[in-house]
């Protein structure tokens, strides 16, 4: 109790500090028409009593992290016939995460038929930043090489499809590979330079790639058609039969959804291999993990071509879901996106990242119900989470294992 | 005596116009545990890091002959490819991936010992998932040697001081070395933890077949373990011999205690 005092005191400063702050926007209405000035003291009371009760219990909720308590006690919503079974406990038997895993993928591929084609078409989108997001992932996760740029291998996979799909009619079956691998060589293009950087300057190179690359698709008007960008791409066929464009929304969330299982399986594959050790001990510690024998030459190679790879790959889902792409759509604020997924689901964490991508890019889009005030809360849910989960939404859990006696590995698990 | 396995020869090595190692010359046997002592600056890690590849010396070479094999040189060779050579170290500032557990530090040490390439991580097929069986086992069981064990699952960066600095040890094991370069293994430790060091570097040396070059400040460790002793300042080697031998070497102990000055 006799913390109440400051505590209140501290939350009346931040009040009327905000008050003074936003007295010239909120209270002052000026009208130039008839010259006269309109003084809204509600506005300000508002404000102050707001602001204060905020602060009050975003500081209450910030000591409670602090004691390293829960935030939020959900105890008292479970049945009590359920209380004392941890949820981590049950999906550590193999059994009962397979099984979730196949419900969860069950209904991942019943959704379009029930959803309307807008709801098919957002998700859609969302399964699109998964991939990126795991791709990315390789390389900031996983490698721990800062790589701004990777808008770029994604235009290089649509523009693949793009181009040679209205030039010569190339399928999409075709071009979904080698968009893919022209990305990847990209990818290796771009990861010979920057061999000997890393942090900050890895950064601002792979930043300045990007930016050539969308500079070029914008002034090479004979090869990309400059910004006015290349337009009636052809929608993947069923084969060979044209789906009208609702069946086409359905069978692209289909494919993405595909390749996003085919992702999370080869990643998870590559993160749980030498090679993926290899890439964690170099974020780790480069100096050290080359005088434990790692390559780091292969080792960031590798990391810069598979993380590009998934991007060309989704570049080529892209194109032939809008059929429309100009150099807008690879901007830097692209990469900074894909870079949020990340930080926001939890580095290195394939589960945080998929959950990463679904709330940045499904958050705005179901927000929609509150207008104007859309982008207002969408920012203020990121700060929350960032502030109340710095680690992300899930964080990553390092493999553990259990020994016999004699040595022989008994079982592997998560902590 | 047996043959040499380390031959480094007139080895000078410049930063810009700072002569860091001036035409040191050195030699380790098989078998043997010797200590490079010296001033804080004299030179010491710089020598480490010249015959790990982390910097090319300026001037000489830098051979070695790996047990059963002829000698090559190995100057210009980059830090992985010598620790593929058998030549493994610590660091003086420890060095662990420190959010990775203990196991998996061990783990990278395997790393050159291991074949499986990015088709081998994606198919698993039969030989990698053999081999990455192999690599939990055999890294869990330097650990016991080491006595790490009971730390397994847990992350190198919340382990305590001593048991980071025997880890690293562990980790450099693991690659397999015929010689082991430990930096300061003992900095920071408390007497009793550096007592246990003594016993265990003696040990690696006479189970695992491993020769040991060590740098080291505690002179009390230095004087038990090592057979023979390097002495280096400024650069130079000013000094070589059996602990007993330095001991009474007036040279050294004017570059540890300083000159007399007369007036």
């Amino acid at each position: 109790m006799n913390k109440l005092i400051p505590e209140l005191k501290k939350s009346f400063v931040t009040a009327l500090w905000f008050a003074f702050l936003t007295f010239p926007i909120l209270v002052i209405k000026v009208n130039t028409v008839r010259n006269s000035i309109l003084w809204r003291w509600g506005n300000l009371a508002a404000v102050f009593v707001l602001t204060m009760a905020l602060s009050y219990v975003w500081r209450r909720l910030l000591e409670k992290r602090a004691r390293g308590e829960r935030l939020f006690d959900l105890s008292g919503l479970v049945p009590a016939k359920l209380r004392g079974i941890e949820l981590k406990s049950v999906f550590a038997q193999k059994k009962n995460s397979r099984a979730a895993l196949a419900v969860l993928l069950a209904l991942a591929v019943l959704f379009p038929f029930v959803a309307g084609m807008y709801q098919t078409n957002i998700v859609t989108t969302a399964l699109m930043y998964v991939i990126l997001g795991l791709g990315l992932n390789i390389v900031i996760g996983l490698g721990g090489l800062l790589q701004l740029g990777y808008a770029a291998f994604y235009a290089v996979g649509a523009y693949t499809y793009g181009i040679l799909n209205t030039r010569f009619g190339l399928s999409f079956w075709i071009a979904l590979p080698l968009g893919a691998v022209l990305a990847t060589i990209f990818g290796i293009i771009l990861g010979f330079p920057v061999l000997r950087l890393k942090g900050d300057y890895l950064a601002i190179v792979t930043l300045g790639f990007a930016e050539i690359c969308r500079i070029v698709l914008e002034n090479w008007n004979d090869f990309s058609s400059g910004p006015s960008g290349i337009s009636q791409i052809d929608r993947p066929p069923f084969f060979g039969i044209k789906l009208s464009v609702p069946q086409s929304a359905i069978y692209l969330y289909l494919i993405t959804l595909a390749l996003v299982v085919v992702t999370v399986f080869i990643v998870r594959r590559l993160e749980n291999s030498r090679l993926g050790r290899a890439w964690e001990a170099m974020r780790e510690d480069a100096v050290a993990s080359e005088a434990m024998g790692v390559n780091l030459t292969i080792a960031k190679l590798s990391a810069f071509a598979l993380g590009a790879f998934w991007a060309g790959m989704v570049g080529v889902l892209f194109a032939a879901k809008t059929t429309f792409i100009n150099p807008a759509s690879f901007t830097l604020m692209e990469s900074v996106l894909i870079l949020c997924i990340i930080v926001l689901g939890g580095m290195g964490s394939t589960a945080g990242v998929i959950v990463g991508a679904l709330v940045i890019i499904l958050l705005p889009e179901y927000l929609r119900a509150f207008t104007q005030y859309r982008m207002l809360l969408y920012g203020s849910i990121l700060v929350l989470m960032m502030v109340f989960r710095p680690g992300g939404i899930i964080r990553k859990v390092r493999k553990s294992y259990v020994f016999k006696a004699d040595g022989q590995v008994e079982g592997a698990g998560h902590e | 005596m047996s043959e040499s396995i380390l031959d480094a020869k007139n080895v000078t090595m410049n930063f810009g116009g700072l002569r860091a190692l001036n035409d040191v010359s050195m030699t380790i046997r098989q078998g043997e545990i010797v200590a490079l002592i010296g001033p804080n600056g004299a030179g010491k890690t710089t020598f480490f890091n010249c015959v790990t590849g982390v910097y090319p010396p300026s001037a000489g070479t830098i051979s070695i002959t790996p047990p059963g094999k002829s000698p090559e040189v190995i100057n210009n060779l980059l830090p992985h490819v010598v620790t593929e050579k058998g030549l493994a170290r610590t660091f003086q500032n420890i060095r662990l991936f420190q959010n990775m557990t203990v196991l998996e530090n061990v783990m990278i040490g395997r790393h050159a010992r291991l074949k499986a390439g990015i088709l081998g991580a994606i198919l698993r097929d039969g030989s990698t998932r053999e081999e990455e069986q192999k690599v939990i086992h055999d890294s869990y069981e330097i650990l016991k040697k080491i006595e790490l064990e009971k730390y397994v699952n847990e992350l190198a960066k919340n382990l305590p001081y001593g048991a980071q600095r025997l880890l690293e040890i562990a980790r450099a094991l693991a690659t397999e070395p015929f010689l082991l370069l430990l930096d300061e293994p003992a900095a920071g430790m408390n007497p009793k933890e550096t007592g246990h060091l003594d016993d265990l570097i003696v040990r690696i040396r006479d189970t695992e077949k491993v020769s040991i070059f060590l740098i080291e400040h505690d002179m009390s460790l230095v004087m038990r373990v090592s057979e023979r002793i390097y002495v280096v300042d400024y650069g130079q080697l000013i000094a070589e011999g059996t602990p007993a031998e330095i001991k009474r070497n007036p040279v050294v102990i004017k570059a540890y205690l300083g000159e007399e000055v007369n007036a």
